[in-house]
């Protein structure tokens, strides 16, 4: 039973990880119907940067800050000059440009970074915390309450802010907005913005658990994908639910399903990835959409 | 190709006259020069092996198994407008097929070859039943999940595939005493397959279901109207486009000589992807010019640093999709109907 719970926590851990470059995926898709293949290497890349500054010396609270508005800036530039000019056009196109981007920051960080593991320390703690007979590690529970911060202050954003309100109103209708006088493409940049700007908080969490090297996020992106698809790609609750259903059940199989153990996980993932999109293409939380023929 | 090129003919009457006089002329000059050049490349390729030899020779044969795959992936992605991001997939099945086959049963080569195309076309009607009722992001999405999750599935079987150490074949050599050394006879034997699998696509292409792929590509709802069964073409073609890709996962087993589950990642897919990108989608041309590019682009940019070819890869993708989104053969059909003046026509590149 302990290990059971134990399992769960550790679960929900990965899972708010998981969770939160999820929701990154879930916002430029609700946006623009595009999923960005490159957001778990753009969450590494900015994870280098957060190690380059700690290597300066820089506190991990500060370095943490300048790392989300770098990310934050980096994402609202690329949406700017490489995204824009193929706004429009066929998916084939703007998925292809965004596996572009996949292959360059790769290799850019490998480039500069090498491609030898490097280590990230966790803000938190080595000592496990003790709840009863049961033990957590403190980097886990950190990562979930860093999820749930983040989340709080997303919803806060969209919820009660104009800006916010002008994001949503961009995404779900392009067109009378602009009638609003929004501006629909920069709407877009910012969603790109935040979006990268939660990534990097991915990456920063994830990292201590699985090392920095170039390729870190290519299970995790694949895990966020099963997450955003389980949640629904249209719903950002969904996104976060998904997310920690994913990294329970990843937990719960490799622990108890002997043959699958941890050398099976990425298969598992894809299976819920088809599962879902057999079963219910929309996912759990997500709006069904009705074309008309 | 220049079915149109006569429709000019509202202007004067002499000068109409003469254009319908000249237009099939024209067509068929075009026609025996279209032929002409063909020859010429078979005729080249196939002189090769006089001027080049031992690893020249071998990156030669790799060209030609990657200009396979990508017609394959061409077939479906560019055709019929399925997209697949994870081909490398069903090259690693393919490789692995020829591989366990060749090592494991002590089965001759060649016989490798047609029976990794055969799985590959099963395993790839089989994905491509659910796939169907995916559409456009979702199908990206499930078969990107596929290549990434390909190599630990490799991994796991590891009395078939060996584990991660992969499975080391050794080179056939040129049967019936042929003098030839083991390179020069593997890229002959690679240049007949592609050979065979060009005609055949190009057949295939050419008639009433390959217009039937194209109609489901350019718009499905009036597709199926029209009486073409859509999920029985989309699946089919999944599978042969898969077919395609797991006889060249299967030559390159056979030409490399080795085997290992992380030559099949997710990696190998987006090179994949990047042929088809830079040689053209839809044309059958295109699966030349991108293999050359993802053959020797690589070996070039080697040189400046370790990580550069990716670097490249990535801005040819995004660069070819600002300025050339049909490709090197498309970008080459419109130089040649400026060059033979055959009017604006909206053909496909072949």
């Amino acid at each position: 039973m302990d290990i059971l719970i134990q399992q769960i926590v550790s679960g929900l851990a990965t899972g708010g990880i998981y969770a939160s470059l999820a929701l990154a995926l879930v916002m430029i898709y609700q946006a623009t119907e595009v999923v960005n293949f490159a957001q778990g290497n753009m969450a590494m890349f900015s994870t280098y940067v957060a190690w380059s500054l700690l290597q300066a010396g820089l506190p991990y609270w500060v370095t943490f800050t300048i790392t989300v508005i770098v990310a934050f800036v980096g994402g609202l530039v690329i949406e700017r000059l490489v995204i824009r000019p193929v706004e429009g056009a066929p998916i084939l196109t703007i998925v292809i440009v965004t596996l572009g981007l996949l292959v360059i920051f790769t290799s850019v960080a490998g480039w500069i970074y090498s491609y030898i593991q490097k280590p990230f320390p966790s803000p938190f703690p080595d000592k496990p915390i003790r709840i009863g007979q049961i033990v957590f590690g403190a980097h886990d529970l950190g990562a979930i309450g860093v999820t749930l911060v983040m989340l709080v202050l997303l919803f806060l954003f969209f919820r009660f802010t104009t800006l916010g309100l002008a994001m949503r109103a961009a995404a779900q209708n392009p067109l009378s907005s602009r009638l609003c006088g929004i501006r629909v493409s920069w709407m877009l940049g910012l969603g790109w913005g935040l979006a990268a700007a939660f990534g990097a908080v991915a990456g920063m969490m994830v990292a201590p658990v699985v090392f920095l090297d170039p390729n870190m996020m290519g299970g995790i992106q694949l895990y966020a994908f099963a997450a955003a698809t389980v949640g629904g790609f249209t719903s950002p609750l969904g996104a976060v639910v998904g997310g920690l259903l994913v990294g329970v059940t990843e937990n719960l199989v490799g622990t108890y399903v002997s043959f699958i153990g941890t050398e099976l996980k990425l298969t598992v993932a894809l299976a819920m990835i088809i599962i879902v999109l057999l079963v219910r293409p929309a996912g759990l939380f997500g709006r069904t959409t009705v074309r008309r023929v | 190709m220049a079915a149109d090129s006569g429709a000019g003919a509202t202007a004067k009457t002499a000068e109409a006259r003469a254009d319908a006089v000249a237009a099939p002329r024209t067509a068929a000059r075009g026609r025996s020069l279209y032929v002409a050049t063909l020859l010429v490349v078979v005729a080249g390729a196939a002189g090769l092996p006089l001027f080049v030899s031992g690893f020249r020779l071998f990156q030669f044969s790799q060209v030609l198994i990657y200009a396979i795959a990508l017609l394959g992936l061409n077939l479906l992605t560019g055709y019929n407008g399925q997209f697949s991001l994870g081909h490398g997939a069903f090259y690693g099945i393919g490789a692995y097929t020829t591989a366990i086959m060749i090592d494991r049963w002590g089965i001759g080569y060649g016989w490798t070859i047609p029976a990794a195309g055969i799985v590959c076309l099963v395993v790839g009607f089989l994905f491509g039943r659910p796939a169907l009722r995916l559409e456009g992001l979702y199908l990206a999405l499930a078969t990107f999940s596929l290549a990434l999750a390909v190599p630990q599935v490799l991994k796991y079987f590891e009395d078939w595939t060996g584990g991660s150490q992969g499975i080391v074949l050794s080179k056939p050599k040129a049967p019936l005493h042929l003098p030839l050394t083991e390179d020069q006879w593997l890229y002959f034997l690679t240049l007949a397959v592609a050979i065979v699998l060009f005609v055949l696509a190009s057949n295939l292409l050419g008639g009433r279901t390959g217009r039937a792929i194209v109609a489901i590509r350019d718009n499905h709802i009036a597709a199926e109207a029209m009486g073409i069964n859509n999920s029985l073409y989309k699946s089919v073609i999944f599978g042969v486009s898969a077919a395609y890709t797991g006889i060249a996962g299967a030559l390159s087993a056979i030409v490399i000589a080795f085997v290992a589950p992380d030559s099949f990642d997710v990696f190998l897919s987006i090179t994949l992807l990047t042929g088809i990108v830079i040689g053209g989608f839809g044309t059958i041309s295109g699966a030349i010019y991108g293999a050359l590019f993802i053959q020797f682009v690589p070996n070039w940019a080697q040189d400046i640093s370790k990580a550069a070819p990716w670097a490249i890869f990535g801005l040819f993708l995004i660069g070819f999709m600002y300025v050339m989104p049909r490709g090197i053969a498309g970008f080459l059909h419109l130089v040649w109907i400026r060059a033979t003046r055959q009017g604006v026509t909206r053909g496909e590149g072949r």
